[in-house]
């Protein structure tokens, strides 16, 4: 994405909130967010041990739902029918209040954005999907889904709102006072909780490797209170997008435009989980050639962790070489805070993909031992 | 002891014909946790403005530039195994080598303390 000066940023409803917690403020998906606070390793090992709370209202939460029938017998068919058109994994069969990952292809079956789709709760509220895209293409995201099912199906941004995770061990324990729904929840499922007149949506989900929640506020007096109260309890801090990245980057986490992009399959992207069963029997779903000749021969390259052997840390472009020739290429890398070593990701010749392979990173020129391992660096610690 | 500073942040500390030079405390705050440091090697000369180090924090990589033309006499080797030194004591414990500075002239080219000050806050 061109982060530019010239390009008109645009700020989420806690802009204000972040410039008075003394957060440094970056231009990010044409957004003007807090990449830190008090400091990118501080706030990523307070989210491993305490909670720490994310502003993520840059990214794309919408619901999509059926004009008509709403409510009725079959309209989670019928909008799974309709999503599936465009996704590999098997809509129809969430059950109410769960959700997926899964990511939007384009015809090739190559990934244009990785989304989470989650069946809303209330019987009443059946035919309606809450999804969260990419904020930085979300614009595109947005666009296609409607050309495709605009016929059928209404597209409702709610970007205008307050998205917020909160993410750490302590996590449920702080938001439990404020929504006990929450803590009934396990790991990628929801609740729609209506206080007055206002909603919240609430996931367990997020993005860290971190049990946690995201929650989707109106932009208003009571959404900003919320995040207010969360961040007066003692174990929580505000956290910067730099944490996001590192704590990512440590559970394994492929990040939008770095580990995938539209030239690579979610088969080489180490993604084919995502497309269940029932999907690959059908084989319905865009470039579903491509991706089932991918799983059944096996991809020419694959996603897999990195462990370099010394103190410096490869950045994203950094080659991949064994004796002299190039076998692959870094996509994300950096350090990891908790496990106190640089850490990276990228794809590598299939043949190679075995832990322990060793290869060569090239940075700045020289030749540096690495190690190909397995994702992710920290255990996942989600609530099943 | 003078100390002299560069619009890129570097600071030299000459004494004699040895200058000793790191970046400086506003550089490092600027770039936050450093987790890596590569410093020269004896014996690798310079001339003003080159590459001569590399410094990584959790946020970006940056390079450091020689601040004066010289040949490296020694490189901070503690750096390697605590790089958070730069972050600690950047204008001392977490300088990155010691030069010896070819042409005197190039110095009086820097900013003084009073002047790097200025700089900064005009920044």
């Amino acid at each position: 994405m061109a982060d530019t000066a010239s390009e008109t940023l645009k700020r989420t409803p806690l802009f204000d909130l972040h410039v008075e917690l003394g957060g440094k403020v970056v231009p990010f998906a044409g957004y003007e967010m807090p990449v830190q606070f008090e400091g990118v390793k501080a706030e990523h090992l307070w989210t491993r041990e305490k909670a720490g709370l994310f502003d993520v209202s840059h990214m794309g939460p919408c619901f999509l739902f059926l004009k008509e029938g709403l409510g009725q017998p079959g309209a989670h068919e019928k909008i799974s029918a309709l999503i599936e058109r465009l996704v590999p994994s098997n809509i129809a069969g969430l059950k109410p209040g769960q959700g997926r990952l899964t990511v939007l292809l384009n015809q090739d079956g190559g990934i244009l954005d990785d989304l989470i789709i989650t069946r809303m709760p209330d019987p009443s509220l059946e035919g309606m999907l809450y999804i969260v895209v990419n904020g930085a293409v979300k614009t595109e995201d947005w666009a296609l889904i409607e050309r495709e099912l605009g016929g059928e199906a209404m597209l409702q941004r709610a970007d205008d709102r307050m998205l917020v995770a909160l993410q750490g061990p302590e996590a449920e324990a702080v938001l439990a006072p404020h929504f006990p729904e929450a803590a009934d929840l396990s790991f990628m499922r929801c609740a729609y909780v209506q206080r007055g007149s206002e909603k919240f949506m609430i996931t367990r989900s997020g993005y860290t490797g971190e049990d946690g929640f995201e929650l989707l506020l109106p932009n208003n007096e009571v959404g900003l209170g919320i995040v207010k109260d969360l961040l007066a309890d003692e174990r929580v801090k505000p956290i910067g997008l730099g944490a996001r990245d590192s704590l990512r980057l440590e559970a394994g986490l492929c990040l939008y435009g770095h580990d995938m992009d539209p030239s690579r399959d979610p088969v080489e992207a180490e993604l084919q989980w995502v497309i269940q069963k029932v999907r690959r029997e059908r084989a319905d779903f865009p470039g579903a050639d491509r991706i089932l000749k991918a799983i059944s021969e096996g991809p020419a390259q694959k996603r897999v962790g990195i462990q370099p052997l010394e103190r410096a840390p490869a950045s994203e472009g950094t080659e991949i070489h064994i004796d002299g020739q190039k076998v692959g290429i870094v996509t994300s890398g950096g350090f990891g805070p908790s496990v106190d070593k640089p850490i990276a990701m990228g794809y590598i010749r299939a043949d190679l993909t075995a832990p322990g392979t060793k290869i060569d990173l090239m940075i700045r020129g020289k030749a540096r031992p690495a190690e190909v391992c397995a994702l992710p660096f920290v255990t996942q610690n989600y609530k099943r | 002891m003078s100390t002299y500073y560069t619009e890129d942040h570097e600071w030299i500390a000459v004494e004699g014909d040895i200058g000793t030079v790191g970046i400086t405390k506003y550089a490092a705050e600027q770039l936050g946790d450093v987790v890596f440091v590569e410093v020269p090697e004896a014996g690798i000369t310079f001339t003003k403005g080159d590459d001569m180090a590399v410094v990584e924090s959790v946020k970006a990589a940056s390079d450091v530039y020689a601040p004066v033309a010289g040949e490296v006499v020694e490189g901070n080797g503690d750096l390697a195994d605590a790089p958070q030194t730069v972050n600690e004591d950047p204008e001392g414990k977490g300088w990155f080598c010691k030069i010896k500075i070819s042409d005197a002239a190039e110095v009086s080219t820097l900013m003084d303390a009073s002047a790097y000050k200025a700089f900064c806050e005009g920044l």
